[in-house]
């Protein structure tokens, strides 16, 4: 280590690198409105998006910082007509570009066009093995005939092709199904994300919450499928950590191997940081990344280990799941630097899993995400 | 197992890249950047879609002076994990 310089004290300490992954939240607009959608409840509207040549010096300053994945991603990032232009800097900067798309507003022209500029992968959508569940979800009719043509395109094309589908308590229970139609449909991967109950998906915990025994059997599906399609399919999963005793290791750490820019140019340490309120967000029409990366208060509010409180900071887990989700903590403990309350050692953690059980035995009306007028 | 004969390939979508940033090689692929070591990435240096594995072996053998038999295991384990991880395929 270094020498302490007299502002270090203030500082915390450095336990970072360049970032690995940026996070392009390109636009809010959706043809969708998926009632467990990431974005903010306060959606940007299309005048506030920053212009094309502003994400695309953008992604030049996230190149020259260290980023080598750039996932272009909503709102559905179809919806914007310079699409092909950010996929073209994406190329030019020797991003590794991947489209993070509903499908609707792809064509099989425009994905080839797509695809001629550089563009590296597509991950869809999937919100439904069938059309009543998967548009009844998404909200857009028509919307899953469509998804399945944009699917077969991109394999036809030999872009390679994820599937996410993200589960709760209306659809984890044909993960099965899900698992046939990504081998059949020839993705290579498949995500199986449980809902994280941040933000719109919050609003929908009764309709969403899936309960401890769908989670349990989810989980024991993965496994299963996993060894079976070795070779041919990978699975990656995101567990219901409302039924787990430990957290998870969010974002690799606050601050540590990514960012997030959202329509307007403010930069985040993830996507649901905006649900702490006290945080302040730079933003890149006023400030270079590397700076932002280096320096934002944001940034810099958990990164490391010194802000945590106990029983974090004297566990030995700390380094592993580095206290779990700090908008978690921020939601139910109503303090962000709190021990995230999926932790067995959280006090709240009991009252947690009651909060969840019960919801996972209840059933709601769909709130569905809306853009304001 | 991996037979000599086969030819393997990087799938699309996966591509090598020198990372100046940090100073090494990474293998990107669909939602993953994996880092290379030296080993790593001479191997892929050397998977061009044209040679077999066994044509892979005689150069890297000859390329760092080493016996064939000694690195065959670890080449064919390297591409086999990639072949696990849908990065890789052989034909």
């Amino acid at each position: 280590m270094d020498a302490p310089t007299p502002d270090a004290r203030a500082m915390p300490t450095i336990t970072y690198g360049p970032p690995i992954a940026m996070l392009a939240e390109v636009t809010h607009r959706c043809p969708l409105s998926c009632p467990y959608c990431s974005n903010p409840i306060e959606l940007t509207k299309r005048d506030g998006e920053l212009p094309t040549e502003v994400w695309v010096d953008v992604f030049r300053q996230a190149a020259e910082l260290g980023v080598l994945q750039m996932h272009l991603s909503g709102g559905e990032p179809a919806s914007r007509r310079d699409l092909e232009d950010l996929v073209t800097a994406c190329r030019e900067y020797d991003l590794y570009s991947n489209l993070i798309t509903s499908g609707i507003g792809l064509t099989e022209k425009r994905l080839a066009g797509l695809q001629e500029r550089g563009l590296d992968h597509v991950q869809l959508s999937l919100q439904g093995v069938d059309a009543e569940m998967a548009d009844l979800i998404g909200g857009y009719k028509g919307g899953y005939s469509r998804k399945m043509d944009v699917g077969k395109w991109t394999t036809a094309l030999d872009l390679p092709l994820t599937l996410n589908a993200v589960v709760h308590e209306k659809n984890i229970d044909r993960l099965p199904e899900m698992i046939d139609l990504a081998v059949t449909i020839g993705a290579r991967r498949l995500e199986v994300a449980t809902v994280q109950f941040h933000g719109w998906a919050d609003k929908n915990r009764a309709a969403l919450m899936p309960t401890r025994e769908q989670a349990k059997l989810c989980g024991q599906r993965v496994a299963e499928a996993r060894e079976r399609l070795k070779g041919t399919l990978v699975i990656d999963y995101v567990p219901a950590d409302h039924h787990a005793d430990y957290p998870k290791p969010c974002m690799g750490g606050w601050g540590s191997t990514g960012l997030n820019v959202v329509p307007d140019g403010r930069v985040m340490p993830c996507h649901a940081a905006h649900t702490i309120p006290h945080l302040v967000f730079d933003n890149v029409k006023e400030r270079p990344l590397a700076e932002i990366w280096e320096h934002s208060s944001a940034f810099n509010a958990y990164r490391g280990f010194d802000w945590m409180q106990e029983p974090c900071r004297s566990c030995d887990r700390k380094t592993r799941d580095f206290g779990g989700c700090r908008c978690q903590a921020m939601a139910m403990a109503g303090d962000a630097a709190a021990t995230d309350p999926v932790c067995i050692k959280s006090p709240l953690h009991a009252k947690m899993q009651a909060m969840a059980q019960a919801d996972a035995q209840s059933d709601g009306e769909l709130t569905y995400r809306v853009m304001p007028k | 197992m991996i037979p000599e004969n086969d030819i393997p390939r990087l799938l699309s979508g996966c591509r090598t890249k020198y990372d100046k940033v940090r100073g090494n090689w990474v293998l990107l692929a669909p939602e993953r950047a994996i880092k290379l070591d030296d080993i790593g990435a001479a191997i892929l240096a050397e998977t061009d879609g044209v040679r077999s594995l066994g044509g892979i072996l005689d150069v890297l053998a000859e390329k760092y002076n080493a016996p064939r038999d000694q690195i065959s295991g670890d080449v064919v384990k390297f591409l086999e994990s990639l072949r696990d991880r849908r990065m890789l395929e052989v034909s």
